[in-house]
């Protein structure tokens, strides 16, 4: 039992996640461990979304990758905050507008990797530039807040817990679900494998690519709109630090970079893991150079440990 | 290897002057693998300055008897002699290389990136120090002129920048090429596949002035035409075996074909199938020929020729249902396992069920307990050999893979089966399983379209149709299904 546990590739990213935590906490003398793993859910909610989406494109096969999340996030925020106005009652065309907007950036990606024939690294990172000049003519120099329930609801905690948590929660296993129990989670999967063998088993190669695009560039949205509920208003940097961590939590999480293997909970354990341990270099008064150095190796670390468990 | 011949004095006093003439010899050559017998004891005997026609239809062993004379692979057993002495130590390549042994396989062996100047460099390990670049040029420069006059092919041309023919001429061209030591032996797998008439005239032509200066030369080649007229003595394979060994000039082309047929027929089909059924697939190669295919509900049509002459491409148009009439839902069996067929990280079940996803879905959500059963039972009427469809697909062999892909497809909805020769590399008792069970399921009512290089499985077909060049040339009966025919068809000669 314990051994088949510890074969399941998440279960690294869990326990650096937890040692992290006690290093920390052992260093401070016990003190705001609870605050320090309060704080962890809130943020680490944010890459988890954002993980989410990018863990289904990698999961689609070699050189599947969304570079665009960082621009998507930050053009979904500042169509939120812009159409809300600071109106609650605008709220919800806000959040159609957003996301529609994230929809049209996921579509746009696929349209220029299969029409025109583009690697998905580079188009998705050609099309962020894109997104992000258009987020900045949009937005241009405007500074709005969110309405209040929105703020709201990103900033409430149950028990310590934030409840947007729970919602991410919720989402994770619904798309848990949706990859072992629905003809679109298993041809991601089995398009990841082979993507001829796949064709020749007679499923839809190009819609599943197609979905999946869309899926991480609406997950994306979602991360905007509620970080610019968390951080009270959107900012154009505001999708920046998510390029590198929306990448390595799926990396860390186990999910195979080679692709056809997603797994949902290791998502969970490394975004934990990885905003623990800014916090511990925070605690121990790390500079920053020193913090980037170590969360690099950290990082390599963690790859390495559960890498050395994996067959293939 | 091991040797079982007389010592080399013994044998070079009682008959020195016929061993002499020896270029190279093989006795009781034989090569394994895994359970296929690619070579049962094959005795081959090369004289100097000859040209010796191999011949025999896919599958015989011609490839891997060559792969042995330029010592790619160690056979299991048997003896190779060099100018009538057994070769001590171990043939290896590097070995064939130093007696002055060259191939020219059919897959090209050029690197795509240098320039056919370094690609001579290459297989000439002397060309070094200043100016071997030059020295190197001019060797190759030199035999291209000799054996393709107005060739066209610069030294400096990068081989990725040639048409297909070039390549295969500058490889050819590189064969002949001499630094030190001496050519002994030059195997042609195929030469004049990718060239054209003029060019495979020059060659053949080259190939009569190079053995005259005591070089031989093996000649592999479909082309029966090209073979009879070009070489001294014909040799033909089968199963592992070599079954004939004539002068040329007492070869026929019928009697060439008929030496590479067999006689045995295990199977017979039954009785021939209703035609008026109703039609599921019509379609016109769009690789060539104005001839086109036509499949019946409950017919199993074969597709047969050469290897690669437009077969796999004629099923993929049909799953894609391009330029194809097709009534009814596809399935698609491959018989690349590795790169068309089998999910690596999933279990046996899952792979399974794959083509059956849709139809296992219960208010949008794949039902586990239906999928579970759908394999269980599959696992059960394939006797695929597992204690669990659970356990990973790799956990099978290589037949139980294949079996677990035909479960996919036959478990599927799929009233027309594609199968791109399946029994690849799958053992004679897994064979007569599926055989059995693509019968009962024909029987059902489903139709097949089996493309197959092992020509006995034709015997389970209705109707079969021989492709060359993309197109289709013969339409063969139940009643014509011998390999005679199936062969004359595939080697009827273009027009040179």
């Amino acid at each position: 039992m314990i051994g088949k546990l510890l074969r399941q590739p998440w279960v690294f990213s869990f326990g650096a996640a937890i040692a992290v935590w006690l290093a920390t906490i052992a260093y401070t003398g016990g003190q705001g461990a609870g605050a320090i793993l309060t704080a962890a859910f809130s943020f680490a909610t944010f890459t988890i979304i954002v993980g989410l989406g990018q863990m289904m494109v990698i999961t689609t096969g070699p050189g599947n990758v969304d570079l665009s999340i960082p621009a998507t996030i930050t053009l979904s925020g500042v169509v939120a905050m812009k159409v809300m106005d600071e109106d609650t009652g605008r709220m919800v065309i806000g959040i159609i507008a957003a996301l529609g907007a994230a929809t049209l950036v996921g579509v746009f990606n696929y349209g220029l990797i299969r029409l025109l024939r583009i690697p998905p690294i580079i188009a998705t990172l050609s099309s962020s530039f894109l997104v992000l000049s258009a987020a900045i003519s949009y937005g241009r120099g405007i500074r709005i807040k969110p309405p209040e329930p929105l703020a709201q609801f990103a900033e409430t905690q149950v028990f310590g817990i934030p409840i947007m948590a729970f919602a991410v929660l919720a989402l994770s296993i619904a798309l848990a679900m949706v990859l072992s129990r629905t003809v679109y989670g298993r041809s991601v999967l089995a398009v990841g494998q082979n993507s001829r063998a796949a064709w020749l088993a007679g499923l839809n190669v190009d819609r599943t690519r197609f979905l999946t695009y869309v899926l991480s560039a609406l997950l994306a949205g979602v991360c905007g709109i509620l970080l610019s509920g968390f951080s009270r208003g959107a900012a154009l940097n505001m999708g920046e630090e998510f390029l590198l961590a929306s990448i390595a939590t799926v990396v860390i999480g186990g999910t195979s970079v080679a692709g056809g293997r997603a797994n949902v909970p290791g998502i969970w354990g490394a975004a934990l893991f990885m905003y623990l341990l800014v916090t511990m270099l925070n605690t121990f008064g790390a500079s920053a150079g020193i913090r980037l150095i170590l969360t690099g190796l950290m990082i390599i670390g963690v790859i390495v440990a559960a890498g050395g468990e994996e067959q293939r | 290897m091991s040797n079982t011949l007389p010592t080399t004095q013994q044998r070079s006093s009682r008959a020195s002057k016929s061993l002499s003439e020896q270029a190279i010899s093989l006795d009781g050559v034989e090569k394994s693998f895994g359970a296929v017998r690619a070579l049962a004891g094959v005795d081959l005997v090369v004289a100097t300055g000859e040209c010796l026609g191999l011949v025999g239809h896919n599958g015989a062993g011609k490839s891997t008897l060559m792969h042995v004379l330029s010592g790619n692979l160690t056979p299991s057993a048997g003896t190779l002699s060099i100018g009538g002495k057994p070769h001590a130590g171990s043939w290896t390549a590097a070995a064939a290389q130093a007696e002055g042994v060259r191939c020219v396989f059919q897959e090209l062996s050029l690197c795509p990136n240098l320039t056919v100047a370094e690609n001579v460099r290459i297989v000439h390990r002397s060309l070094t120090g200043l100016g071997w670049k030059g020295r190197a040029r001019a060797l190759i420069s030199q035999k291209l002129d000799e054996i393709f006059p107005n060739h066209g092919i610069a030294p400096d041309d990068e081989i990725a920048d040639l048409a297909i023919g070039q390549r295969q001429m500058a490889e050819i061209a590189r064969a002949f090429t001499v630094t030190d030591g001496k050519l002994r032996l030059v195997i042609l797998d195929e030469p004049t596949s990718s060239l054209d008439a003029v060019t495979a005239q020059q060659l053949l032509a080259y190939v009569k002035k190079e053995t005259a200066r005591g070089t031989s030369i093996i000649l592999i080649s479909h082309l029966l035409g090209e073979v009879l007229s070009t070489a001294d003595r014909i040799v033909v394979m089968k199963d592992g075996k070599t079954v004939a060994d004539r002068k040329a000039a007492d070869f026929t082309r019928n009697s060439l074909v008929a030496a590479m047929g067999s006689e045995a027929r295990e199977h017979k089909r039954g009785a021939a199938k209703n035609s008026v059924a109703e039609v599921m697939v019509r379609a016109q190669p769009r690789s060539g020929g104005s001839a086109s295919l036509e499949a019946r509900k409950g017919e199993i049509i074969g597709l047969t020729g050469l290897a690669g002459h437009g077969q796999t491409r004629m099923l993929l148009q049909i799953y894609e249902r391009r330029h194809a009439e097709v009534k009814g839902a596809l399935s698609f069996i491959a018989g690349d396992r590795q790169s068309d067929g089998v999910f690596n990280l999933w279990s046996i079940g899952r792979n399974i069920t794959t083509r059956s996803l849709t139809a296992l879905r219960k208010a949008g959500f794949i039902d586990l307990a239906a999928e579970e059963k759908l394999a269980e039972e599959w696992k059960v009427r394939m006797a695929i050999r597992t204690p669990d469809v659970d356990n990973n697909i790799l956990t099978l062999s290589g037949g139980n893979q294949q079996k677990a892909l035909f479960a996919r497809a036959l478990a599927s909805d799929a009233t027309i089966i594609l199968m791109d020769d399946p029994m690849r590399g799958v053992d004679i008792g897994t064979k007569q399983e599926v055989y059995a069970m693509i019968e009962a399921e024909a029987e059902k009512g489903r139709t097949f379209i089996w493309y197959t290089t092992e020509i006995e499985e034709l015997t389970h077909c209705d109707r079969a149709y021989v492709f060359r060049n993309g197109a289709i040339v013969a339409a063969l009966g139940a009643d014509e299904l011998t390999e005679e025919k199936v062969l004359q068809a595939s080697f009827a000669e273009q027009a040179a």
